[in-house]
């Protein structure tokens, strides 16, 4: 399966960490998975109709696949109206049309950003909850703008958790990016205003802002983003040109709520789902971007920073039913 | 917390009463509500099966109590059933036997585990117990630097390890000298790991073959979904935990995965983690949350928390005027202090009773900055206006404003928020202090 990368493009990690282990993480997925689809897919075989045995199966799927009660819902009705229409009287068809639909909810157009003007610096700020893999992230992304040939410069206003200045820093090392930074306890406004201000006199291609994680239900630490926000905009019209939001593929319903949180409060533009290496599916993703429009941009495939993918929802639909 | 799983279950349970006696028929329909509550929740699909079949087969069996409403019969089953699968009784760590001990800290990558080894930290230290944190991450960039950094904050002592030594040998040498550091407590902090990356369990293995851990405890993110299972059970396997961790309960997450990793491992949950700073950790009582589950919030904890940190008398004082349902901007005044000694509003929030009835409150949220305000204006009130704000008038309004340097919206602002909070904290008073605990007696 693509979505966990080919072993020639990842770097051997000095602990070993690499080798075999995308092998084996296959091996250990495609197992877990073939568990529960591979009991749908005998259920089906032979079947000329959809009876409860079959839905019922169909539900463990989609739940466990963190799809929720009410993207479940809306997916097993359409199923049944479907074959109340009759154009679903084959079960074998069943996965086709499930998977059609997850992917139309995914299936959204990116939405239109401003674009820097000539000459000015491409601005993206990347928020989420704490330890969803921002930073992380941020060094990924960078290390694929380094690939197309861009300046990049990293803002590192994370000023509260400890030593996140120094993580960003690490990462800004690895991939041949220059980190603007202050000290731990600096106002993440200030951080950001310099930051841009040397940006734009450096003439770096891209810029990406690191913000500390903080919980969505946070009313002053959300204010205190907005500022950040305002800052930047304030610095240069504008920006930011891109928010991109970070949920972790194994947070559950949860992550609705931070998406429409964090959407209200400052307008994302983009989500990347992490760690989706590990056994957790991230269906949560599906009835969240339906429902708030949002557009899923990148996944997080591990640790390395080779490991920052293009979403492809055909892929993702996919990996729910492998 | 689990404020929605509160409220979905609230109303269930208010359609169920006034029906007479529970039949097949409206169990089956207030189980499905309860399914799609758990499931919303976050717990697993499997688990919820379960849960409710066993609900299912005491609800229409020889359990039922004439004494009790439908409604009634139902939530004390539910409660039962939720209470027994997150453990019944309240589990600490178990540090008995030969110093220093080893306390263990497993879990995937972001779960917590930095921050919960310096919350442990300042938690033993507490106790008279002299901590040694060691930084066993050499993956994450600045991981050790993390560490380091959150151990001058406390004060207590790091092993200076750097990413060049292999983790087990770091835990191993770290053990050899905890004596001479003076500590009686080593605090392993280990790399967030995939539990199916076998090659990094091995790791884990490894220095647990080598420290011989008193306490294995997973760290978990709250906001788990479904997948909580299988980490918890891979980490369970491989190294046989003692307990568990819940990070970041502070937010909004319904929190089902304490019940799926509970269920999946059947290690007690042991403390909940509530926020970023490194006094934000807490016990995990599995019977209050069970009731903080159905709704009925979590009186006996709130009082304890209170006792900790408000001035006794005072808390004496207000309870007895909630009792008798008075509140004046007296003791709005107080409250307010209190709260900011407490922690946020919505830590509080959360082990009131019944809170999913009062969404309102959750919406109550003054800052810092609006506390002063708050305070300053209630500080130019007279004894008589704070003891019953009916005498407030426009004239009188306009004075207060003056004299506390803001306006009179803000005055009438005050005001609202009081008058709401008031009712609001007499109807717990009411319904929490009074009717709760009759419910199961
Ligand atoms: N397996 C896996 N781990 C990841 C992925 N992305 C990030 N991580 C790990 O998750 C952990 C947390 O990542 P960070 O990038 O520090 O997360 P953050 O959101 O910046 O965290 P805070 O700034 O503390 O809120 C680190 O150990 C990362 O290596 C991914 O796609 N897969
Ligand atoms: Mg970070």
């Amino acid at each position: 399966m693509k979505l966990f990368g080919n072993k020639e493009n990842r770097e051997e990690g000095k602990n070993g960490k690499a080798s075999g282990l995308i092998e084996r993480l296959k091996q250990g997925l495609s197992k877990t998975r073939s568990g529960l689809a591979g009991k749908l897919d005998q259920l089906v075989f032979g079947k000329k109709q959809i009876d409860d045995a079959i839905l019922d199966e169909l539900e463990e799927i989609l739940f466990t696949a963190d799809l929720g009660v009410r993207t479940t819902q809306e997916l097993i009705d359409l199923v049944q109206s479907a074959v109340a229409r009759k154009e679903l009287n084959h079960p074998e068809k069943l996965k086709d049309i499930l998977k059609e639909n997850m992917r139309s909810f995914l299936h959204l157009p990116r939405i239109e950003h401003q674009r820097p003007k000539p000459g000015e610096p491409l601005i993206i700020m990347v928020i989420g909850v704490n330890g969803v893999g921002k930073t992380t992230t941020i060094g990924k992304a960078a290390h694929r703008f380094r690939n197309e040939g861009k300046k990049v410069m990293l803002i590192a206003a994370d000023t509260f958790r400890a030593a996140a200045v120094e993580q960003l820093t690490i990462w800004g090392e690895r991939v041949g990016a220059e980190v603007i930074k202050q000290d731990t306890g600096a106002d993440p406004s200030a951080v950001v205003f310099d930051g841009i201000s040397a940006a734009l006199s450096r003439k770096a291609d891209v810029v990406i802002i690191d913000t500390a994680g903080r919980l969505h239900t946070k009313v002053n630490l959300m204010e205190e983003l907005e500022k950040v926000r305002r800052v930047v905009n304030g610095r240069l019209d504008g920006a930011p040109h891109e928010i991109w939001l970070i949920l972790d593929a194994t947070t559950g319903q949860n992550a609705i709520s931070q998406a429409e949180l964090f959407h209200k409060a400052l307008g994302v533009t983009d989500i990347v789902l992490t760690k989706l290496d590990g056994t957790a599916k991230g269906g949560i993703v599906v009835g969240l971007c339906h429902q708030l429009g949002l557009p899923v941009r990148f996944i997080g495939i591990g640790e390395k920073m080779d490991d920052l993918r293009s979403f492809d929802a055909q892929e993702f639909v996919n990996a729910i039913f492998d | 917390m689990f404020e929605s799983l509160s409220e979905k279950l609230n109303t269930t349970f208010k359609k169920l009463t006034g029906r007479g006696r529970l039949s097949e028929e409206n169990i089956g329909e207030a189980l499905k509500e309860v399914r799609l509550a758990l499931l919303e929740a976050d717990v697993n699909y499997r688990i919820v099966k379960k849960l409710i079949e066993e609900i299912r087969r005491r609800a229409v069996g020889v359990d039922v109590l004439e004494s009790l409403t439908p409604g009634q019969q139902v939530i004390k089953i539910v409660n039962e059933e939720l209470t027994r699968l997150m453990g019944e009784t309240r589990a600490d760590l178990q540090l008995v036997g030969k110093t220093p001990f080893v306390l263990m800290l497993v879990g995937l990558q972001g779960s917590g585990k930095t921050t919960t080894a310096g919350k442990l930290a300042q938690h033993l230290q507490g106790q008279g117990r002299s901590p040694y944190l060691v930084p066993a991450d050499i993956y994450r960039p600045a991981a050790i630097e993390q560490l380091k950094k959150l151990g001058i904050q406390l004060d207590v002592p790091v092993y200076p390890g750097d990413s060049q030594t292999k983790p087990e040998a770091i835990c191993r040498d770290a053990l050899s000298r905890a004596g001479s550091v003076g500590a009686d407590v080593l605090i392993l902090d280990t790399a967030g790991r995939l539990h199916i990356d076998d090659a990094l369990m091995s790791e884990l293995e490894r220095i647990k073959e080598q420290t011989n851990p008193t306490e294995i405890l997973l760290v978990a993110d709250a906001m788990t979904g479904q997948d909580a299972v299988n980490m918890a059970e891979q980490f369970n396997r491989r190294l046989d935990i003692t307990g568990i961790i819940l990070s970041k309960m502070e937010g909004d997450a319904r929190g089902g995965a304490a019940l799926s990793i509970k269920e999946v491992t059947g290690k007690p949950i042991k403390f909940v983690g509530v926020g970023e700073k490194l006094d934000a950790i807490e016990p995990f009582f599995p019977d209050r949350m069970a009731s903080r589950i159905l709704g009925m919030g979590d009186v006996v904890s709130l009082i304890e928390k209170a006792q900790q940190e408000f001035d006794e008398k005072e808390a004496v004082k207000l309870e007895k005027r909630l009792r008798k349902r008075e509140f004046n901007l007296e003791d709005f005044q107080t409250h307010l202090k209190q709260m900011k000694k407490l922690g946020s509003l919505e830590q509080i929030v959360g082990m009131l009773p019944g809170i999913g009835q009062f969404k309102q409150l959750k919406k109550l949220k003054p800052d810092e900055k609006g506390l002063i305000r708050i305070e300053a204006i209630i500080n130019s009130m007279t004894v008589q206006e704070r003891q019953n704000h009916k005498i407030l008038n426009a004239s009188r309004r306009k004075r207060i404003a003056r004299g506390s340097g803001s306006n009179v919206q803000d005055v009438n602002r005050l005001l609202k928020n009081f008058i709401q909070t008031k009712k609001i904290v007499e109807n717990l008073a009411r319904k929490g202090y009074q009717n709760m605990p009759s419910i199961f007696h």
